[in-house]
């Protein structure tokens, strides 16, 4: 740490009490000791510093704490431990068009709004020009702020918000409103406040903002910091642990019900699935939520009840809507088994790599005796598993196929 | 003493807030101000004709006949001052509890533009009821002059009793429910729709606790009887305001830093 901080974030810690009674709480702000008390943290011991035009995000799960930190860094909420410093002054966006009035026109907020965050009139005077030009409201500026759409509102609110540079500039995840144009160019606002030595710190939920505008990357996650770190490493982390957790959640809840998804069994019964599952294919965990690109391997154990000439397992892989995305089976590779006989236990493993675009898909079996469940269906049920497949670390792509799509941009 | 500074710095946002305020009550009404005459002169006929000319009350040594109605609505005025402060500061910190959360401003600035709102309706009612009494046919004299006097006892009486209820209020919402019953009661037991004279000895012994008795009776000494107030009867109010006053000042101080925790 040095003298050139604007930030310094030092032990801090915000803790809710909860008291047995209202009387134990006012009794405390006369001096009485109260012991009856429960302590909730919801940060806890977060240190960090900024220095002029460096750009943090805090990343996390609900209820990490990211709202948290940020109001205690804006002040309206006082540490319960450690200390925080500002040098400079604080812009804080936490909520657009907070302290409007609806019966005021655009311009009479701008006073009222540009008041609540400690500007003069004369000050506000000074900035009235370039609200006007940012906000591009036009002639509606002096119409009452009831009239507005709610983009409007936005714009009229991120314009006096943004209207003089901070040293700090706090934003919660307010930029998603407004269409894209005025997103676009707010944004582009932001970036010209740090190039001229605002620090910013930002709570985003969108991980292409995170590694767009920020240098460094704290993660909480309940209360206390996970990781911290250049962007695209903590987001990483982040991703993996978004997923790992989905996955522990649904092995809870023992695998997704077919809830949602048609499924149709049919069967002659000379052959049963026993059990399928989908598994990392190299650490042979079960996965619920796959990543895109992650090798996997659909594995299943067979029983055979009745003696039966050849036996064919086939799976496909359906998207949401029903498409078939793929399928095969052993039918077309070659690997048709003969002449089984009743009580055989037989394993077929699939491995394959997730190609998959983010999304939830379903996966059917077939066992057969040729390539089609039209000559002798043993038992075939549609959609018997399904899973989720997320977008972990690659970037950004729309679709159900990941194509491993390289990009070359040149300029004449 | 930073926080009176704090104060200064965001004066703008308070006198905006105050103007918003007056300007939100009269906002797409077609009569818009005109309302202001038309509630006391509702008020003042309602009363006069139910209580003066059904009930028979006469007010002893007033002749005229619009007397009890000018008496009436000078006592009204007065405990609506005292009302609107009470019953808008109970409720300041939960309105504003959107503001609070997420921007860093002075929060003493959220008592004074409910106080300071409510001060200014106080002086365009009182206007208004003076328009309504020249209608009557009643001019008020110099005593006109000690209002003032009466709207600061009132005043503070009102914002450290309201501010302090407020920010119990916060923590513990039945505080609010509470004193809408009390408030109503408080009403009755002060001498604003009867004189204190016509009261039983054993009643008006009680009432003579009630600290807005002789507030009310500035307002209805300069209105009705363009006389001064009895200035003796004001010590008990006054000190009992200035205590509430101090001490909601106080409680305010040390509750601002879990007042947000509670939102």
């Amino acid at each position: 740490m040095n003298n050139a901080d604007i930030l310094r974030v030092n032990g801090a810690g915000k803790c809710y009490t909860t008291y047995d009674s209202n009387w134990a709480r006012f009794a405390e702000w006369f001096g009485v000791r109260v012991s009856h008390r429960n302590e909730f943290w919801a940060v806890r011991d977060v240190s960090f510093s900024l220095r002029p035009g460096e750009a943090l995000a805090l990343i996390g799960p609900n209820g990490a704490g990211k709202s948290t930190l940020l109001k205690l860094i804006t002040g309206t909420i006082r540490p319960s431990a450690g200390s925080i410093q500002v040098a400079g002054r604080v812009g804080a966006i936490l909520e657009l068009g907070l302290g409007f009035n609806p019966a005021f026109t655009g311009r009479e907020n701008i006073y009222l709004a540009g008041g609540l965050m400690g500007f003069s009139t004369g000050e506000i005077a000074a900035l009235m020009p370039g609200i006007e030009e940012l906000c591009e409201l036009g002639d509606f500026l002096d119409q009452p702020l009831r009239t507005y759409s709610s983009g409007m509102q936005a714009r009229l609110a991120f314009s006096l918000a943004t209207a003089s540079r901070p040293d700090l500039l706090i934003v919660d995840e307010v930029l998603s409103v407004g269409d894209s144009y005025f997103q676009h160019k707010s944004f582009d606002r932001i970036r010209k406040f740090k190039e001229q030595g605002t620090a910013l710190v930002f709570v985003s939920h969108g991980m292409g903002d995170v590694r767009a505008l920020c240098d460094r990357v704290i993660l909480l996650d309940r209360g206390t910091v996970l990781r911290e770190g250049a962007p695209d490493v903590v987001v990483d982390y982040y991703n993996a642990m978004v997923a790992e957790r989905e996955n522990a959640k649904l092995t809870i809840e023992q695998r997704r019900s077919a809830q949602g998804w048609m499924t149709t069994k049919a069967g002659t019964r000379e052959v049963e699935l026993l059990s399928l599952t989908l598994n990392d294919a190299a650490t042979g965990e079960e996965v619920v939520a796959a990543r895109v690109r992650q090798r996997l391997a659909l594995m299943s154990v067979v029983a055979v009840r009745k003696p039966i000439k050849r036996l064919v397992m086939g799976h496909l892989l359906r998207d949401k809507t029903g498409h078939v995305v793929w399928g095969t089976n052993t039918w077309h590779t070659n690997q048709v088994l003969e002449n089984l006989e009743a009580g055989q236990v037989v394993r077929f493993r699939f491995e394959f790599d997730c190609n998959l675009g983010p999304g939830s898909y379903g996966c059917t079996y077939n066992l057969v005796s040729t390539s089609s469940t039209t000559v002798d269906n043993y038992d075939s049920v549609d959609n018997h598993l399904v899973f989720d497949v997320l977008n972990v670390d690659v970037p950004l792509f729309a679709g159900t196929t990941w194509l491993d799509c390289r990009i070359s941009v040149s300029m004449d | 003493m930073n926080q009176f500074r704090a104060l200064w710095a965001y004066r703008n946002f308070v006198l905006a807030s105050i103007k918003g305020d007056l300007r939100g009550r009269f906002a797409r009404s077609r009569l818009g101000a005109l309302w202001f005459l038309l509630h006391p002169l509702a008020q003042a006929a309602l009363f006069a004709i139910i209580l003066s000319e059904v009930l028979a009350a006469k007010l002893p040594g007033v002749e005229s006949k619009s007397g009890y109605a000018i008496f009436l609505l000078s006592g009204v005025a007065a405990w609506a001052l005292f009302a609107e402060i009470v019953t808008r500061c109970l409720t300041v910190f939960i309105d504003y509890a959107g503001a609070m959360k997420k921007i860093a401003f002075p929060r003493i600035c959220l008592p004074i533009i409910v106080g300071g709102s409510a001060l200014l309706n106080h002086v365009l009612l009182i206007g208004a009821t003076l328009a309504v009494f020249l209608f009557m046919g009643h001019v008020p004299g110099w005593a006109l002059l000690v209002l003032p006097i009466g709207m600061a006892l009132i005043g503070i009486f009102a914002f450290g009793l309201g501010v302090l209820l407020g920010v119990f209020n916060v923590f513990a919402r039945d505080v609010a429910q509470a004193t809408g019953v009390v408030m109503q009661l408080w009403f009755w037991m002060t001498p604003i729709v009867y004189t204190a004279n016509v009261l039983p000895a054993h009643v008006a012994w009680w009432v003579s606790f009630n600290p807005m008795t002789p507030l009310v009776q500035i307002y209805q000494n300069a209105l009705l009887y363009d006389r001064p107030p009895d200035w003796e009867s004001l010590v008990t109010p006054a000190i009992v305001g200035g205590a509430l006053f101090m001490l909601a000042f106080f409680v305010f101080r040390r509750a601002s830093a879990n007042l947000v925790d509670e939102l």
